[in-house]
């Protein structure tokens, strides 16, 4: 078990370092880093006294372990935009992307696992077909073309809902959140839904599947050969077991969710790391890209580890040191 | 916290029927100011925001007269006509409670003339800054420069102290890509206070307790949340939805609609902002051409035939929903030295274009890239593709690459662009300003946005001469002779004059200043 | 082995003929497709062309003649003048084609990937597995914006336009093979053990033979199935990128970037510009996703009910 533990723990740090490469790789290949820090007035010595000065002619490996040491210090280098620590600006962004997600992760949960339940225990009728068609709408529909129905029905149209940002927000230095307010709260809705209705569809249409072959597995025909109730049968047993897996693929979806926020983040004016990185993309901002690379790099390994860690907890033959 | 309210404002609100009970302003536009640092890009939407923190000796208020700011008296000294001499205003506080005085201005005079400052050029003609005693402080020119005052009205104080203890005596260097303190932080004298900027984000001020224009002006707006929306739907929706209180850049189709709500008026007016495409005539060969060994835009006839080509009566109907003027010379009909018979629009002839072009050698055409920005100039992106398909029709095959300003405007002052479109707006109200930007030898003092590559030693020398010419007859006919220069030999390509929509809440009563200038301790709440 | 395949068709064509969801969205699917396809042929205009354009034209309602030129366009003209309906099919045609391109490109990467993984096994094995776990933690969007970024680092500016579709076609291509690869290995286990394989390796075949001879034709149903649901992902990845402004540029757009275009005019009555290619995208998607979703179905009889 331990040596499981720690094989999967080595697995992870691979994966960063891997993950640490290529963000490297942008540093140090795209855009030269001379150009973006000198301008038109430079001379040769200029440039090369930088360079000097910044290791670039140093060996790749130990520019790599330069880059990795910086890295694990905090030291992510100066936004180009900016010109502040890239490291400073996403994490000042990343309370308003986090909230952002876990209140969609929430939603797509609660709602996915509703609905999932409801149609596999009423496999035919208008209601489910009515819900699994929506559903597959939904998924066809691009996120953003969502996002801009929902602002011109509730924000426009309605007036219910406010169109854009996060409204009004709480900083307690370290952290900012709107759900200490009702303003904040209302911001929240039209983006959470946005971000959350495609992870909603999978765990539903995921509940829904399981659920139906758990249905007709012989320990649910032997319950209810047993005499017990359809309720006792459908909710005792069959989404206990249901309920595992989904939510150990839920739990891989978080990331997900953080990766698509960029949209939702974008139609909404949401002030996270998903504008921040859409605003970097444009304009070539290395390190803040590499920033918001490694940081969410390290949130999934994060995630996947712990999911790991669950799956050990509950399956058995994995304590014994075996992979399932 | 406990609101604040001065004698006058409660004076003010006191005698208001209607009791407005926010004085809140959400001001939303398409773009961020650039930094903080006021000295660092004479841009519209920088100064903008500065205007509200910072304050100039002189201010054109909203309707464009010069009233006094941080002088109270200015004028030519009787003794020598080469020395302007300015009375500062007394007992002034700085947001960090310094004190103002004329060590402030000199300091302040000559961090602008340094070669990292971009509003350099409207200092060219100064020799020296000095004070005169605590309160008074004189500038000394190379020659007499009668329109001085109207260079000024974008010049920044800064205080010396501050700028000292916290490092930032030298100018941002913006296109360098370097950011200071100053870039990121601001204290000047203005009658609102930067509480904190997240760039791209939002921007908050709240009003200044001390500000000596209590009383003075209206001051009805205590907060300001700047937001930049560069979503244009989303703008108009947060406008709409009341979430956005003001908006300076309402999209063109969306006028009626932001006009018709009940909550919502939209105000318009002429902007003294011309928008033009610049061409690179003076390079041996393009690097973003087709063209091997050649430049085809150094050919006079190419950038006549180009002229020809555009469209300007369809772009204002249609790009523009006739919310624009068409335009035939790069200035707007403000500014001294702005004739109709320069601003005559050229008739679109393609026949006629395609014809010069196949004269000039390029009857096949050629291709070229064209940048432009996305997020500055009203529908600017949709003016370059509508060009585009002008350029089309000539031959000419146009790679259009439309980018934030913030990447734009440095491809223009580092010379990395070939073919670009750029709007200039006139503070000084006079051709000098235009010339000395746009039309003098790119160098150290004069020329920092002309990518034109044009230089011509005669036409420089004239705009050198404009700065201490006193006879004012003499002056104009210079300027008319730089113009006719200008337009002969086709160094823009004009499209339009700009015509400002500013939407906004019913509640707020302000007029629109033809600069774009939105001076929010003008601005009065109902 | 001719006759397995055959029968797997046949069922697969019977069942087609019991789901009339899956006619439709075929009928639908292939008609767009072939639409686009013939653009050029049956499109009243050219919208690339940008000589073509006359900008008076603009922003005409659908059905109703210009107010400056009389012109009719079907579906209305956009804020260039361009003819909304030939937008929508030339545009189709680069949405289409960056799809078609890129489930290709990640189904080639995957299938070889996963047939070595399965075949070679061992430490090859892992360390393919382990790439396609790494990227696996990368959702596709982050990918395809990364190597946006990237390419966008490198490419010259006036070459920026025509990188752009191949760019789009690579970036969403390297973020999809993962799938195919953890597919076709999973099948090719399976198939690997049986008796055939063994026979064909004892009658002298190399491995490359038996790889794409005998291992390849076995696993391609759910690498079909995986094929067409990618598809209509790969195209709404496309117009979302193109909407973030990453993608198509608007002079030579695709169906995302028409969004972007039309959405601005959302508020002010021209509804036209964003109503139909987003009509359009629903119909592609939706109908690639329920194909995709009916053969998953019809392919796994066990998950059918």
């Amino acid at each position: 078990m331990i040596s499981y533990i720690i094989k999967r723990a080595m697995q992870s740090v691979v994966v960063l370092l891997a993950v640490g490469l290529v963000a490297f790789g942008m540093f140090r290949f795209v855009g030269d880093p001379i150009d973006n820090m000198l301008g038109q007035e430079r001379t040769d010595a200029d440039v090369e006294r930088l360079r000097e000065l910044l290791g670039l002619n140093d060996p790749f490996i130990v520019q790599y372990w330069d880059f990795l040491t910086g890295a694990i210090q905090g030291d992510m280098g100066v936004s180009f935009r900016q010109g502040r620590p890239a490291l400073d600006i996403i994490l000042e962004r990343l309370p308003a992307t986090l909230e952002l997600a876990t209140v969609s992760a929430v939603f797509a949960m609660v709602m996915g696992i509703l609905l999932g339940i409801y149609t596999a225990i009423n496999r035919k009728g208008f209601v489910t077909t009515t819900i699994l068609t929506t559903s597959l709408i939904g998924v066809s529909l691009p996120t953003f073309l969502i996002g801009i129905l929902l602002i011109y029905i509730f924000a426009v149209e309605l007036g219910w809902l406010p169109s854009f940002g996060r409204g009004d927000v709480v900083d307690f230095g370290w952290w900012t959140t709107g759900l200490t307010s009702w303003g904040g709260i209302k911001s929240l809705i039209l983006p959470a839904i946005t971000l959350g209705l495609y992870q909603m569809t999978l765990i539903m249409r995921l509940v829904r599947s399981e659920m139906s072959e758990i249905l007709r597995q012989d320990y649910i025909r032997f319950a209810r050969a047993r005499g017990l109730t359809e309720k006792t049968i459908n909710f005792r047993h069959a989404v206990k077991n249901t309920l595992i897996p989904v939510i150990t693929v839920a739990g891989l979806q978080i990331g997900s969710i953080i990766a698509f926020s960029i949209i939702t983040e974008t139609v909404f004016q949401w002030p996270g790391v998903g504008l921040l990185f859409i605003d970097s993309v444009q304009f070539v901002d290395i390190p803040v890209m590499a920033s918001y690379l490694m940081l969410i790099s390290v949130m999934f390994v994060g995630i996947n580890f712990i999911v790991d860690m669950l799956y050990l907890a509950i399956d058995p033959r994995l304590r014994d040191g075996k992979e399932g | 916290m406990l609101k604040k309210i001065s004698m006058s404002t409660m004076a003010i609100l006191l005698a208001s029927t209607s009791f407005a009970a926010a004085e809140t302003v959400n001001w939303a536009r398409a773009g961020d100011s650039l930094t903080m640092d006021p000295h660092a890009q004479n841009e519209g939407s920088t100064h903008t925001l500065a205007h509200q923190i910072y304050e100039p000796l002189l201010i054109r208020d909203m309707t464009g007269k010069i009233v006094p700011a941080l002088a109270t008296e200015w004028g030519p000294s009787k003794d020598n006509p080469n020395v302007w001499s300015f009375k500062l205003r007394e007992g002034v506080k700085f947001h960090d409670g310094a004190d103002f005085d004329s060590e402030d201005v000199v300091f302040s005079f000559e961090r602008a003339m340094t070669p990292d400052s971009d509003m350099k050029e409207l200092l060219s003609s100064i020799k020296a800054v000095r004070t005169n005693g605590k309160y008074g402080f004189e500038i000394e020119t190379k020659g007499p420069n009668p329109i001085m005052p109207s260079n000024l009205t974008n010049l920044f104080i800064l205080d010396k102290g501050w700028a000292e203890a916290n490092k930032t005596v030298k100018v941002q260097d913006f296109e360098g890509g370097e950011e200071t303190f100053a870039s990121r932080n601001a204290n000047g004298t203005g009658p609102y206070v930067l509480v904190s900027r997240a760039p791209d984000s939002k921007t908050e001020l709240k009003a200044f307790d001390n500000y000596w224009g209590k009383g003075e002006f209206p001051l009805h707006i205590t907060k300001i949340n700047y937001t930049p929306i560069k979503n244009a739907a989303t703008r108009v929706a947060a406008l709409l939805s009341g979430e956005v209180d003001f908006v300076q850049d309402v999209p063109v189709q969306d006028l009626s609609r932001v006009d018709s709500d009940p909550k919502l008026k939209v105000i318009k007016a002429p902007q003294n902002r011309v928008i033009f495409l610049g061409l690179n005539q003076g390079d041996a060969d393009l690097s973003t051409d087709n063209v091997e060994g050649k430049n085809p835009f150094a050919d006079v006839r190419v950038r006549k035939a180009m002229r020809m080509a555009i469209n300007r009566d369809a772009i204002m109907k249609v790009v523009m929903r006739g919310q624009s003027i068409p335009a035939g010379v790069a200035m707007p009909p403000f500014v001294n030295g702005w004739t109709k018979e320069l601003d005559m629009v050229p008739a679109a002839d393609i026949a006629a274009a395609k014809a010069m072009m196949a004269e000039a050698g390029y009857g096949d055409g050629f291709s070229a890239t064209l940048h432009c920005p996305n997020d500055r100039y009203i529908n600017d992106e949709a003016i370059c593709q509508a060009v585009v398909g002008m350029f089309a029709q000539i031959g000419i095959t146009v790679n259009l690459d439309a980018k934030p300003k913030a990447q734009h405007f440095p491809q223009i002052t580092n010379l990395t662009t070939d073919f670009y479109m750029l709007g200039w707006g006139v503070p000084t109200y006079d051709s000098e300003y235009i010339f000395n930007f746009l039309v003098h030898t790119k160098g150290d003092k004069r020329g920092s946005w002309n990518a034109s590559r044009f230089s011509n030693a005669d036409i420089d020398a004239k705009i050198v001469s404009l700065a201490s010419e006193t006879d004012l007859d003499k002056r104009n006919a210079t300027i008319a002779d730089i113009w006719k220069t200008v337009q002969d030999e086709v160094l823009y390509l004009p499209i339009h004059h700009q015509v400002l929509n500013w939407g906004m809440a019913e509640k707020i009563d302000t007029v629109v200043d033809p600069e774009d200038q939105a001076k929010f301790k003008y601005f009065k709440l109902k | 082995m001719d006759m397995l395949k055959r029968a797997m068709e046949s069922d697969l064509y019977w069942s087609f003929r019991q789901s009339p969801v899956a006619m439709a969205s075929a009928a639908v699917a292939l008609s767009l497709i072939l639409a686009s396809i013939f653009a050029p042929l049956i499109a009243p205009y050219n919208p690339f062309d940008p000589a073509s354009l006359n900008l008076m034209n603009g922003f005409s309602s659908p059905m109703e003649p210009n107010q400056f030129t009389q012109d009719v366009f079907w579906f209305g003209s956009d804020d260039q003048g361009r003819d909304v309906l030939s937008t929508i099919l030339y545009g189709m045609r680069i949405s289409l084609f960056v799809g078609f391109a890129a489930v290709l490109f990640a189904m080639i990467i995957g299938v070889v990937l996963g047939l070595i993984s399965a075949y070679v096994g061992g430490r090859t094995d892992a360390f393919i597995m382990r790439i396609a776990d790494i990227q696996l933690t990368f959702p596709s969007i982050l990918v395809a914006m990364l190597i946006f970024g990237i390419a966008k680092g490198f490419t010259p500016v006036h070459l920026r336009d025509q990188m752009a579709i191949w760019v789009l076609i690579v970036s969403i291509g390297l973020s999809d093979w993962v799938q195919f690869a953890r597919v076709v290995r999973g099948a090719a286990l399976v198939e690997k053990k049986k008796e055939y394989v063994e026979a064909a390796t004892l009658v002298g075949r190399g491995p490359v033979a038996v790889i794409f001879l005998h291992i390849l034709p076995n696993v391609l149903s759910p690498v079909l199935v995986i094929a067409t649901i990618s598809l209509a992902l790969a195209i709404i990845a496309e117009a979302t990128l193109s909407f973030l402004g990453v993608g198509a540029p608007p002079t030579e757009p695709s169906l995302g970037t028409l969004i972007r275009i039309g959405q601005g005019f959302l508020f002010s009555g021209e509804w036209w510009i964003l109503f139909f290619p987003a009509v359009t995208l629903l119909l592609l998607a939706l109908s690639v996703n329920l194909l995709g979703d009916w053969l998953r179905d019809a392919l796994n009889p066990k998950l059918d009910d």
